[in-house]
């Protein structure tokens, strides 16, 4: 649900990143942290266990920049992937306007991501969004590892509508503003739409 | 589900009681939020404040709150209170859908500022049914084009350019 703010001329958008725990979330998060000029960019919010695995969520401000005279706000959030965090997990989707999918590539996780891709579609239907309409994108990160499944066959596994898909090896950044761009263009379209 | 359109009229509606509870609940900081985290206005000491980050963490706070309340069978918990040194945070649910945080301190009271808040909270459930009945008429127009209906490929790329 895109908050259009006519008396600030501000457009506010929420993009939430999902996926199976370790996959990478957080870590595309902090390097868009890291690579962002500090003017565009608030505090980088990790709300995580002492072991540094998501409790809650990561939240990161992002000013774009203006569109059509409006300023174009983008708060990412990410859901803590662990299993158990499901209900904090459904609370974080509450108002998404985009889903960026983290699928991990190793062979031992692609259980792991199917589960995760259909929780997100049972959580999304919750809150009365269906994964088919809403902007969405897939992310195949850990690319770089030994035992990452082929991006052929990941697609094959967890293309869900066609959506864009990017390879990625999150902690050097490839893959991750291709991500971030894909996922902020499917929004800003689906204002044009309305 | 429809956007959140926000307009002027209403907007300044929202500042107007904000303003006015920020001084007579001798207040340091009252703003608005909506549930899924984004700010809608803010009055008081700002400066020092990172507002955007406390959007989003209260935003948060309530919708943990909220499940807790499902929980154990309630429909949600109105009002919370946060009690520190110095600073304490008094949220309450607007209309079900946005929340009014009052951050104050001992030049104040948690029953002043509960007063001030129930007064304040029927003005804005009030504005918020206007607007929501706005964006409802809004919604039905075809004779005003959206001044996104003409976004273009370069538009966006531009965002992205560094």
């Amino acid at each position: 649900m895109t908050f259009i703010n006519y008396a600030a001329r501000e457009i506010n958008c929420k993009i939430v990143y999902y996926g199976p725990g370790l996959c990478g979330k957080t870590t595309n998060l902090q390097f868009i942290y890291d690579r962002t000029n500090p003017a565009a960019k608030g505090k980088l919010i990790s709300l995580a266990t002492e072991t540094d695995r998501t409790l809650f969520f990561d939240f990161l401000p992002l000013d774009l920049g203006t569109v059509r005279g409006f300023k174009t706000r983008f708060h990412l959030y990410t859901v803590p992937g662990q299993v158990f965090y499901d209900a904090s997990r459904k609370l974080i989707l509450k108002g998404v306007d985009g889903v960026v999918f983290v699928a991990d590539s190793q062979e031992a996780r692609m259980d792991a991501n199917v589960e995760s891709l259909r929780n997100l579609e049972k959580n999304l239907s919750d809150h009365g969004f269906d994964l088919a309409v809403i902007p969405y994108v897939l992310q195949l990160n850990k690319q770089d590892l030994p035992t990452a499944v082929t991006p052929d066959e990941m697609y094959r596994q967890l293309n869900y509508k066609g959506e864009p898909t990017f390879e990625a090896v999150a902690p050097e950044g490839r893959g991750v503003f291709d991500t971030l761009k894909s996922v902020a263009k499917l929004v800003l379209m689906e204002l044009k739409k309305k | 589900m429809s956007d959140f359109l926000l307009f002027d009229e209403e907007f300044h509606q929202i500042k107007d009681v904000i303003s006015r509870l920020h001084k007579d609940a001798q207040s340091k900081v009252v703003f608005i939020v909506d549930k899924n985290g984004q700010q809608i206005a803010a009055q008081g000491d700002l400066e020092t404040l990172d507002t955007t980050s406390l959007a989003s963490l209260t935003a948060g706070n309530v919708a943990a709150t909220d499940g807790l309340a499902k929980l154990i069978g309630e429909k949600e918990f109105p009002v919370l209170f946060h009690e520190g040194e110095k600073d304490n945070v008094y949220i309450a649910i607007v209309g079900q859908r946005v929340i009014l945080v009052v951050i104050f301190d001992e030049r104040s009271s948690l029953g002043l500022v509960r007063l001030r808040v129930r007064k304040a909270s029927q003005e804005l459930e009030r504005v918020f049914e206007a607007i929501q009945r706005k964006i409802e008429t809004e919604k039905d127009r075809t004779d005003v084009d959206s001044p996104f209906a003409e976004i273009t490929d370069e538009d966006i790329d531009s965002l992205f350019r560094e």
